[in-house]
C-alpha cells in the first residue's frame, strides 16, 4: 500500500516541478490522443447521422458490425496499421511507421466504430418528432442531421468521452506502430510499461495518475461543454 | 448548427494546440509527422534493458547532430523491422541467424562491439541442483526435474541461444517446449522475463549484464557460468539499401563507426562498474572474441 502512496506522491511531485521528459510524454499522449478523438469526431458525426437518417438494406447488420468493433483488440488494429505502414507495405512509401501521426491514424481507426455506434444509438434514442417537425418544417436532411445532433448532444459528447478514453488509455497501438522512441513516440502507456518492465513501480504509478488527472481535467472541459450547450440551447 | 460548429472548432482547435505544443517540446522542434531525418536503429532488449543506449544515444545525438530513434526488439522482431525497412540499422546477438540476414542480402556487414556471457540463473536454494554444472548437463537436469523454467519464447538472441543448449544436450527443442508445465513461455524482454522468474522462483538462460543491472531487484542467483556455447557476441548490421530501398546506410555507418570509436569501446568497456561493481560488456572493436 505504500508504494501507491508513493506513486501518487511522485506523481505530484513530477507535475508540481514540470519534469521535461514526464511533461513532454504528457503532452504527447494528450496531443496524438485528442487528434485521434478530433479526426474521429469529424468522420463519426456526419457518417453516423447519415447512418441513421438514411433506410437500407442490411442497416441492422451493419449497426451490429459497427457494435461488434466496439471490442476490436488494441494490437489487432495495430498488427493493421503495421502491415499497411511498415515501408514494405502498401502505404509504406508515406514513411508513417513508428511516428506519431501513424499512432493518431491509428488511434482514430480504433475509436471510430465505438465513437459511431454511440452516435448512431444516442440519434436512435431521440423522440422521432424532432427530425419529422424538422422535415415538416422544410429542413434538408442536411439541418435535419444538425438538429438531432444538437438535440442528442449530451450522448453525442459522452460518445466523444469515451472515445477519447479508449485512445488515450490504450497501449498495444501505441507500442507496435509508435514503438515506443524515448523523445518521439513514447506516450504515457508506453511509458508505464516500459518503467514497470524496468521495475521502477513507483515512476509508473505515477505516470498512471498523470494519466487519470488528464482524463479527469477533459472530462470535466467536456461536461462544461454539455453544459453550456444547454444553458444556450433555452 | 452553430453548436455543433462551435464543438467541432474547439476540438479542432484543442488538438492542433496540442500537437503545436507537443511539436514544440521536442528538442528539434521537427513536427509530428516525418522521419525523413532520423536514424533507426532497432536493438535487442538485453542491451537495452542494461541502460547502454539510453547513455550511448545522447553521446551519439550530440556528436553527429543525428536523431536517433532505438525500437526496443528482440533479436527476432529487429531482423523483421530491418528486413521491412522499418528501421536502418540492429544491433542482435544471434550470430547464425545474423549470417543468414546477411547471406540473404538484407545487412551489408555484420560488425561485433561488444561481448558477455550468458549464465542460468535461478532461485539461490536451487531445488534443481544445477549450481557449477555444464550448461547441458544443467538443462537436462531442469528438464529431469521438471524444474520451474521461464524461456523468452520469443525468438530473440537470448532464446535463439537456448535453442542451441537445449539441442547441444541431446534434446529436441519443440519436445522440451511442449513437455509440461514446468516449461513458461514469456513472450517478453530479458528484464521482465527476469522478473518474472523470480515471482515464480524459477530458473531462466540471461545474458550476464541484463542479469546484474536486475540483479539486487529480483535477488535471483548465477547458478551456470562456465561453457564455451555462453559466449554472447553483440554486433551491428546497416541494412543494405540495395535490397531495402530507402535504408539510410551512410547514417547508420556513422553509427558503426561510431560504436568501434576507441572513445565509445573504452566507454562501453567500463559501462556498469560504478553500479553494479563489474562492468557489464568487454568491447571487441569489430572483430570476433575468441570462445
Amino acid at each position: 500500500m505504500t508504494e501507491l502512496w508513493q506513486g501518487i506522491l511522485r506523481a505530484l511531485e513530477l507535475l508540481v516541478k514540470f519534469d521535461p521528459e514526464v511533461m513532454a510524454i504528457t503532452f504527447r499522449s494528450l496531443g496524438i490522443s485528442t487528434s485521434a478523438c478530433a479526426i474521429a469526431t469529424l468522420v463519426c458525426l456526419p457518417l453516423g447521422s447519415l447512418i441513421h437518417f438514411t433506410s437500407f438494406k442490411g442497416k441492422r447488420l451493419l449497426i451490429s458490425i459497427i457494435q461488434t468493433f466496439y471490442s476490436l483488440p488494441t494490437v489487432l488494429v495495430g498488427l493493421l496499421v503495421f502491415i499497411l505502414f511498415s515501408r514494405a507495405g502498401p502505404l509504406g512509401e508515406l514513411g508513417l511507421m513508428f511516428t506519431p501521426a501513424l499512432m493518431v491514424i491509428g488511434q482514430a481507426l480504433l475509436v471510430i466504430p465505438l465513437m459511431l455506434g454511440l452516435i448512431i444509438t444516442a440519434l436512435a434514442s431521440l423522440d422521432k418528432t424532432v427530425a419529422d417537425t424538422a422535415f415538416s418544417l422544410g429542413a434538408s436532411r442536411f439541418q435535419a442531421g444538425i438538429l438531432a445532433l444538437k438535440e442528442a448532444r449530451y450522448a453525442v459528447i459522452t460518445s466523444v468521452i469515451m472515445g477519447f478514453g479508449r485512445a488515450i488509455s490504450e497501449v498495444g497501438l501505441a507500442m507496435m506502430v509508435g514503438g515506443n522512441i524515448r523523445g518521439f513516440t513514447r506516450t504515457l502507456t508506453t511509458a508505464i510499461s516500459l518503467e514497470t518492465s524496468k521495475g521502477d513501480i513507483e515512476l509508473s504509478l505515477a505516470l498512471g495518475f498523470i494519466l487519470l488527472i488528464i482524463s479527469l481535467v477533459i472530462n470535466i472541459a467536456l461536461s462544461r461543454l454539455q453544459q453550456v450547450r444547454t444553458s444556450a440551447a433555452h | 448548427m452553430k453548436n455543433v460548429k462551435y464543438i467541432l472548432s474547439s476540438l479542432v482547435l484543442s488538438a492542433a494546440l496540442v500537437a503545436g505544443i507537443s511539436g514544440c517540446g521536442s528538442p528539434d522542434g521537427s513536427p509530428i509527422i516525418q522521419a525523413q531525418d532520423r536514424l533507426r536503429l532497432a536493438t535487442t532488449t538485453s542491451l537495452y534493458d542494461t541502460g547502454l543506449w539510453n547513455a550511448l544515444e545522447d553521446r551519439f545525438e550530440q556528436e553527429q547532430g543525428i536523431r536517433l530513434d532505438i525500437l526496443y526488439a528482440g533479436t527476432g522482431i529487429a531482423l523483421e523491422y530491418g528486413r521491412r525497412g522499418d528501421v536502418d540499422a540492429v544491433a542482435v546477438h544471434a550470430r547464425a541467424t545474423e549470417e543468414q540476414f546477411i547471406a540473404d542480402g538484407y545487412g551489408i556487414e555484420r560488425v561485433p562491439f561488444a561481448y558477455n556471457y550468458f549464465v542460468i540463473v535461478g532461485p539461490e536454494s536451487d531445488p534443481a541442483g544445477v549450481k557449477g554444472l555444464s550448461p547441458e548437463d544443467a538443462f537436462k537436469k531442469l528438464h529431469d526435474s521438471q524444474a520451474a523454467f521461464i524461456s523468452r519464447g520469443d525468438a530473440s538472441g537470448t532464446h535463439t541461444k537456448e535453442k542451441a543448449i537445449w539441442k547441444s544436450a541431446g534434446f529436441d527443442y519443440d519436445t522440451v517446449a511442449t513437455s509440461g508445465s514446468w516449461y513458461v513461455e514469456a513472450g517478453k524482454g530479458m528484464g521482465p522475463t527476469l522478473q518474472m522468474a523470480a515471482e515464480m522462483q524459477a530458473y531462466t538462460l540471461a545474458d550476464i549484464g541484463t542479469f546484474l543491472a536486475y540483479k539486487a531487484e529480483t535477488g535471483l542467483v548465477p547458478l551456470v557460468e562456465e561453457g564455451a556455447i555462453l559466449l554472447n557476441v553483440y554486433s551491428i548490421i546497416v541494412i543494405d539499401p540495395a535490397t531495402v530501398e530507402g535504408a539510410k546506410a551512410e547514417k547508420a555507418q556513422l553509427l558503426v563507426d561510431f560504436l568501434v570509436s576507441d572513445e565509445i569501446q573504452d566507454y562501453i568497456g567500463k559501462y556498469g562498474m560504478a553500479d553494479y561493481g563489474e562492468p557489464l560488456f568487454n568491447p571487441c572493436a569489430g572483430n570476433e572474441p575468441a570462445s
